[in-house]
């Protein structure tokens, strides 16, 4: 009986002590793709509502001016008329917007980075963007010009983040083993991720010019590949009721959706009050956005906002 | 002695069996605190679940204007709600049985939830939507005996229970709280109408159908003794010019409904068509029928627009969304209209004045 129980004894131990490696050891080497609990976040204390009551205007303002957002916007010739959709609307409430083109265009202004490989764009725009205004942006935002982008509402989700935090943020998908944020929804930097992402690109092995073997990988891929590499992973932006932020769809597409899938919850199935894009617009729905989301409101409905965001200087359509 | 030590073996691998399950899972329970522990769950915190929504004063019934509580937690509809009890608005729909399920449930769905009282008028009674038989014929001929017979019916059961009194078509989405706004600087007991003022055929204008109008209830009051009296006529096939004609007969005036930096708010097409300049073409009919300068691109659209017209089902939800729901946080918009709580209490007491016309002209020069 007693050399029963002392057996089992020893047993449950040396369970315990196997099992605790291996919780160990699991962790070791999961965390790596560990979503949340290994990218040493800050998540800065955001006020709460009692103190945006007392916080002043010009503490709010302060705060506000405190998220400086570069936007890397993708063209390419064919997209003229999207092109001059986007910098006449959105573009106009980033701190900074610059139009990277796959060559020069009469007319409009781009930086031209001589290519049509959307990989090599992506990376030569990230690079220029580092290396000239490292210094002036925290956030970094790329966009295709089938994107509407609401600046402060992506300032808004980056309340509570540390930009010297390593932060790539967007709509996620997952390909196989990788996750990567989705181009048609917009790419988040922080300027850590940057910094991280700029030391990489000339190194060949990790971050490669030329992608697939047999075919080639979009370049969003390629950049969550290299980025990885970095130790920086993609996270979903969602907001605290959990929908999407970023959207690769747009609003009308939801409301289709929503409409086939639960009609009794058509407005409220769609999306976030508080979301960031919409993809896939025409540079018509570009101004209605522009007019249905800076102007056109009810009167009566007041918000107590912990931020302030003037309207852009020398604008008609906001 | 083999047997014993055989025992003693599986008694040990049960031993370790069992400590390995509990110390995974005093390992996953300390793992799933850690999660949890984060920063305290902050206001705003777009990561964070929110606890629920702690009693605002909003109004029952009808109106539901916190519908999903969390995305409105720090919304404040203190104005609205009282605008919605100081300027009660009756909405009449105009539609007809093969569209209450295709069109009218759309409407249903979305703005008409805002009136102080919703009526959908249909040839045929329909008990379950529900919808009022007006007892008529269906067709464009129609439109203007549906009108007719819509506001007589609105007179006889409603007449105290609101203060104006809106048309709009199954195609027609209504911001009603901008339409309260606009109609609180005015007096009910006055003769005046408000919608989108055309210029053509009468002297004073008269208002578009589409886009929609709305009676005062002393407008109402005289438009039902009118065809009582015969003062107007009771057949036309253009609803709107017909109704704007019989008004100018009455004495009842076409209001003007631009805000005070004289944009349009009612609409008779959908935002697009407005905004985009050459949408409409040079030659389009709207161009000539407009009283006042028509605009296109940005200064075509009060901020505070009330109305739009041919909207099908998908974009009234989209504005639905877009109006109520989605906003530029933080962003302090360039119209800033002033009407703050106080303001409401002046023109409560200008309205018990005599002379209202002249007090809400008083007021609106102040505004």
């Amino acid at each position: 009986m007693l050399s029963e129980s002392s057996s089992f004894l020893k047993g449950v131990m040396l369970g315990s002590i196997f099992c605790a490696l291996i919780t160990m050891l699991g962790h070791i080497r999961v965390g790596r793709g560990n979503r949340m609990h290994h990218h040493m976040h800050h998540h800065l204390q955001a006020p709460n509502k009692e103190d945006i009551s007392r916080i002043s205007e010009d503490e709010r303002m302060e705060l506000s001016k405190s998220f400086r957002v570069y936007c890397i916007i993708l063209v390419k010739p064919k997209d003229v008329s999207l092109w001059a959709a986007v910098k006449e609307t959105w573009t106009k409430h980033c701190d900074k917007a610059e139009f990277f083109s796959s060559e020069n265009v009469k007319v409009f202004e781009s930086i031209n980075m001589e290519t049509n490989d959307m990989w090599l764009m992506m990376r030569k725009a990230y690079k220029y963007a580092f290396d000239k205004y490292r210094d002036q942006y925290n956030w970094y935002f790329l966009a295709c010009p089938s994107t509407f982008a609401i600046i402060e509402n992506l300032k808004y989700f980056l309340l509570k983040k540390d930009p010297s935090q390593p932060f790539y943020l967007g709509h996620t998908i997952k390909s196989g083993e990788l996750e990567y944020v989705s181009v048609e929804g917009g790419i988040v930097l922080s300027i850590e991720s940057m910094k991280r992402l700029n030391s990489l690109l000339s190194n060949p092995e990790t971050c490669p010019e030329q992608g697939g073997m047999i075919w080639k990988i979009s370049e969003d891929k390629q950049l969550a590949v290299c980025l990885k590499y970095a130790g920086v992973f993609a996270e979903n932006a969602e907001d605290s009721e959990g929908k999407d932020v970023f959207n690769t769809k747009t609003i009308g597409v939801f409301i289709k959706e929503a409409m086939n899938n639960q009609p009794n919850q058509i407005v409220e199935g769609c999306c976030s009050d508080m979301a960031v894009t919409f993809n896939g617009l025409t540079p018509n729905q570009m101004h209605v956005m522009m007019y249905g989301v800076y102007r056109l409101r009810a009167f009566g409905h007041v918000f107590n906002d912990a931020l302030v965001f003037l309207p852009p200087n020398g604008s008609d359509n906001d | 002695m083999a047997s014993k030590s055989w025992l003693n073996f599986l008694t040990f691998l049960c031993g370790s069996a069992i400590g390995f399950v509990l110390c995974s899972q005093l390992f996953s329970f300390m793992l799933g605190e850690q999660d949890n522990t984060q920063p305290n769950i902050l206001h705003n915190d777009p990561h964070a679940k929110h606890s629920d929504d702690n009693g605002q004063n909003h109004l029952e019934g009808q109106m539901n204007f916190n519908a999903d509580a969390s995305q409105h937690k720090d919304e404040n509809t203190h104005i609205a709600e009282r605008l919605y009890q100081k300027v009660r608005i009756l909405c009449w729909v105009m539609t007809g049985p093969q569209n209450l399920e295709k069109k009218a449930k759309h409407v249903k769905a979305t703005w008409a939830q805002r009136c102080n009282k919703v009526l959908f008028m249909s040839s045929e009674e329909n008990k379950d939507f529900p919808a009022v038989g007006l007892k008529t014929r269906e067709g464009r001929d129609q439109l203007y005996w549906k009108t007719i017979k819509a506001f007589q019916y609105v007179y006889d059961h409603y007449l105290e229970d609101a203060d104006w009194f809106m048309k709009a078509d199954d195609d027609t989405y209504v911001i009603l709280d901008n339409l309260r706004w606009l109609l609180s600087k005015y007096n009910p007991e006055q003769p005046i109408y408000f919608g989108r003022r055309f210029k053509p055929y009468v002297k004073q204008g008269y208002m578009s159908g589409g886009a929609g109008y709305v009676l005062s209830k002393e407008a109402l009051k005289r438009f039902v003794e009118a065809f009582k009296t015969d003062k107007c006529t009771h057949s036309s096939s253009i609803e709107d010019l017909a109704l704007g004609r019989c008004m100018e007969v009455i004495h009842v005036e076409a209001g003007d409904s631009r805000d005070n930096t004289g944009k349009e708010t009612f609409h008779p097409f959908v935002p697009e068509h407005h905004l985009i300049k050459g949408f409409l073409p040079r030659t389009f009919w709207y161009w000539n029928y407009n009283y006042y300068p028509p605009i296109e691109g940005p200064g075509c659209c009060s901020d505070l627009a009330v109305s739009f017209h041919y909207v099908d089902p998908t974009t009234m939800y989209e504005l639905e969304y877009l109006i109520y729901h989605l906003r530029p946080y933080g962003y302090l918009y360039r119209y800033q209209p002033a009407l703050p709580a106080n303001n409401l209490k002046e023109l409560s007491q200008a309205y018990k004045s005599e002379d209202s016309k002249v007090k809400s002209e008083t007021l609106e020069r102040k505004t």
